[in-house]
């Protein structure tokens, strides 16, 4: 993947070279698309299929103050085994949490194919110098995160100052060195699906290997629309240049039909392809057991109540 | 990490996510083997029938009435005496009551009638279901609430009902037709004979239920089925006032002849060939979105469809790559799966007409793309399809071939497009996609058809006026324009 360069200072639009066309979106007809889609009806197979599929995608999350290394490692368990009684259950994707926990998950997940992701950058505000920034990335990724979820600075972008925030992205992925990179937005935060849109093709341009909508502090979150002008940009992208860039949806996402819609806009905008972890990710806390709940109902035909489910 | 999580076995991931069946059920509708005609507030028995099917399966529905001259006579006569008898003198306000009745009893029979829509028309569920029939009790929510304003809607006129109305209606949209002739005809005073289209009577036969469940009066609507001959007749009678007719251009030209010198009031909602056009400063993907919308669905059974696609020719190529994609993702299939995109066609002679047409469009030397799609073997199907190359002169361009069938046209300049856009016989609606708010007015002032969209298509809406213009016909239904075809005034 050919890493966009740091650009000279005062070049204020640097996507034009790399896109031919930022374009625009219609919100009401992004809105309706987004609403048609959401009434496919998944069922049987398919839904199981879309369940694990949801599991295998997504990154257990636990950003708070009161984090602690045994909360942590309870969550590692969880990622690697999410249901103890039903072994077909797949483990998720990633483990995501402060930089001060990743040794503990690091430890706790060796060898299980679970991948730790550290939030950086000044999370979740964005609104620190860039060299602490990139600093906070270098000692995540020495701590041993495989990934890290940066914020862009929403400050610059939205008083037009986008060269900053390209070359944030461009130092960060820089200093991720072999660690992935997923950008966020904080599409709640960026007010129209134009700004999602260019923010998306700027943090593409910048290196990005995922694009991530929002931090989870802020509502509303990953709507889906968002996600669907998001994955519309992703595509672009891709029939113009051929890059595979990742997405993750994060951020109120809590039911299990909340995640087969999501699934569903991936799949119907970009096509199995997409549908893998390297490529898509879903960050949750609380959704994976409505998951597990859907899918034992899916196999025993019942509900069982939430005490049969493992709270982490 | 501990044993018991570490002895987890890989298995190989499937990849490729098929979505299952999600077919609604058929239990609601509750269909009799044999229908007459609605005449009076009852059942008439019919002299002749014929078999009504469901076009995605072929199988035989139920078997409906062939209206002979006899048969409309009586529903005539019904309705004739039902105007003298009360309706016609009865109060906005009690007239009112009748339609919001109906418009609640739509509302809350509403599954049945989307899924009896689909299972005689073809068309997909969601559509019946989020198009249809809301739309259908929004007409007639909408002229209950005009019956008792006829005055303030058109003051110093002194309005007053017409007498009977002869309406027919297409196949197209059978019970958002019927919605949109009975809604304003029942507000202002009239009484009705309904003549639903050939191949889509039943959901017409359904709605007689709901007339006897609000209690309309007898005889102030009827519905005689049948075929053109059925629809000859009623144009023919001399005991009606007026007629309404939505459907073809040619049928409307003939229907205008015979009534010629009689009298009798008209309106004509006909064909179209609406250009949607496209600029290149759009919102690309929501304009792929709306193209596809616009001539797909109700596969492309609609008479205001945007079955051209003119497009900026700096943005034609990546344009029709999009359109393209977007198209392999339809899902076409059994209307009653909820996640059909594109259902059946409705008849067998409209397929071989779509047929027809595209085949021409082959040999005249335009490009054809269909994305590839498996067909169901019963019933009448046609995949979406695409024409590109082609020449404003091809018959493809100029013929509408009601069926999802899409021309894409080139232009370089809104002047072009304007030119291009009304070289037409049709007139009934256009679509402009621009960011531009002074471009969409500036096209809409030279457009000349009946509705012009903007960053949208085909929606729809009781409160605005639907019409034509040149060919596609003439008079306006929806909003405060469409009572007045359905009153005389008192000078």
């Amino acid at each position: 993947m050919a890493q966009a360069p740091a650009l000279p200072a005062g070049f204020e639009l640097p996507l034009e070279l790399r896109l031919l066309r930022i374009g625009s979106v219609d919100a009401v007809a992004l809105e309706e698309r987004a609403a048609s889609l959401a009434k496919r009806s998944i069922k049987k197979d398919a839904k199981v299929f879309a369940l694990e599929l949801a599991i295998r995608t997504t990154d257990l999350t636990t950003l708070e103050g009161s984090d602690t290394p045994g909360k942590v490692a309870a969550l590692c368990s969880k990622a690697i085994r999410p249901d103890p009684g039903d072994p077909s259950i797949p483990s998720c994707a990633a483990i995501c949490v402060y930089p001060n926990l990743v040794p503990t998950a690091r430890e706790r997940l060796a060898g299980s194919g679970v991948k730790v992701a550290a939030v950086a950058t000044g999370f979740p505000s964005g609104q620190y110098p860039t060299k602490l920034k990139v600093a906070d990335v270098r000692s995540a990724v020495e701590l041993g995160a495989d990934e890290i979820d940066m914020v862009i600075d929403r400050g610059a972008f939205l008083s037009g100052r986008y060269a900053k925030v390209y070359d944030e992205v461009v130092q960060v992925k820089e200093a991720c060195g072999e660690a992935h990179l997923k950008v966020i937005l904080e599409t709640g935060e960026l007010g129209t699906y134009d700004n999602v849109r260019r923010a998306t093709l700027l943090a593409i341009a910048g290196g990005a290997d995922f694009v991530k909508t929002s931090t989870g502090k802020v509502n509303p979150a990953a709507t889906l629309p968002v996600a669907l002008c998001m994955l519309e940009a992703v595509r672009d992208v891709h029939e113009e240049t051929g890059r595979r860039i990742g997405f993750k949806a994060a951020g109120g996402i809590r039911q299990a039909k909340q995640a087969v819609q999501h699934l569903v806009l991936v799949h119907e905008t970009l096509g199995s392809d997409w549908l893998t972890p390297d490529l898509y990710r879903l960050g949750a806390s609380s959704l994976l057991n409505d998951i597990l709940m859907q899918l034992r109902k899916e196999r025993t035909g019942v509900y069982q109540s939430p005490d049969y489910f493992t709270l982490d | 990490m501990t044993d018991i999580e570490r002895k987890r076995d890989r298995t190989a991931v499937p990849t490729d996510w098929t979505y299952a069946p999600a077919p609604e059920s058929r239990d609601l509708v509750r269909l009799r083997e044999r229908y007459g005609h609605f005449v009076g507030g009852g059942w008439i028995e019919p002299a002749d029938t014929y078999a009504t099917i469901s076009p995605s399966t072929e199988e035989t529905l139920a078997t409906v009435g062939q209206g002979t001259a006899e048969d409309v006579d009586r529903a005539v006569a019904a309705a004739r005496a039902a105007f003298a008898n009360g309706w016609s003198s009865l109060p906005g306000s009690e007239r009112a009551k009748y339609l919001f009745r109906i418009a609640r009893l739509l509302q809350e029979r509403s599954r049945e009638f989307a899924v009896l829509e689909s299972l005689n028309g073809g068309k997909p569920i969601k559509e019946s279901r989020d198009v249809d029939l809301p739309l259908a009790a929004a007409h007639f929510f909408y002229y209950a609430g005009w019956a008792d304003k006829l005055e303030y809607a058109f003051p110093n006129r002194r309005p007053a009902p017409l007498g009977v109305a002869a309406q027919i209606i297409p196949w197209n949209f059978p019970l958002l037709m019927l919605a949109w002739k009975l809604a304003p005809a029942l507000a202002c005073g009239n009484t009705v004979v309904l003549k639903p289209a050939e191949t889509t009577p039943l959901t017409a036969l359904l709605f007689c239920d709901v007339l006897r469940q609000a209690e309309l009066p007898p005889g102030v609507v009827n519905v005689v089925t049948g075929d053109g001959r059925t629809g000859a007749a009623l144009v023919e009678h001399d005991g009606i006032d007026k007629v309404a007719f939505t459907g073809s251009t040619e049928v409307g030209k003939s229907i205008q002849r015979q009534l010629a010198g009689t009298g009798k009031k008209l309106t004509l909602e006909l064909g179209g060939k609406a250009a949607n056009i496209v600029f290149d400063d759009c919102a690309l993907d929501q304009a792929v979105e709306g193209i596809v919308n616009g001539i797909y669905f109700n596969q492309g059974h609609v008479c205001c469809a945007g079955s051209r696609l003119l497009a900026q020719e700096s943005i034609h190529e990546p344009l029709v790559e999009k359109l393209k994609k977007r198209l392999e993702t339809l899902r076409v299939g059994d209307p009653l799966d909820k996640n059909t995109d594109v259902g059946a066609i409705n008849s067998k002679l409209q397929l071989e007409r779509i047929t027809e047409l595209v085949e021409a469009g082959k040999e005249e030397g335009a490009e054809i793309f269909q994305p590839p799609c498996r067909l169901p073997e019963k019933g009448y199907w046609f995949a979406p399809t695409v024409f590109t190359n082609v020449a404003q002169s091809y018959r493809i361009a100029q013929e509408e071939i009601f069926g999802p069938v899409l021309s894409v046209l080139t232009f370089r300049t809104p002047e072009e497009a304007v030119e291009k856009a009304n070289n037409t016989p049709y007139g009934l609606s256009a679509g402009v996609w621009t960011e531009k708010g002074s471009r969409i007015l500036w096209m809409a002032q030279r457009l000349r058809a009946g509705v012009v969209w903007a960053n949208t298509f085909n929606r729809f809406d009781p409160a605005s006026p639907f019409g034509g213009y040149k060919e596609s016909g003439f008079g306006r239904e929806g909003g405060l324009h469409g009572l007045e075809p359905y009153l005389r005034f008192e000078e």
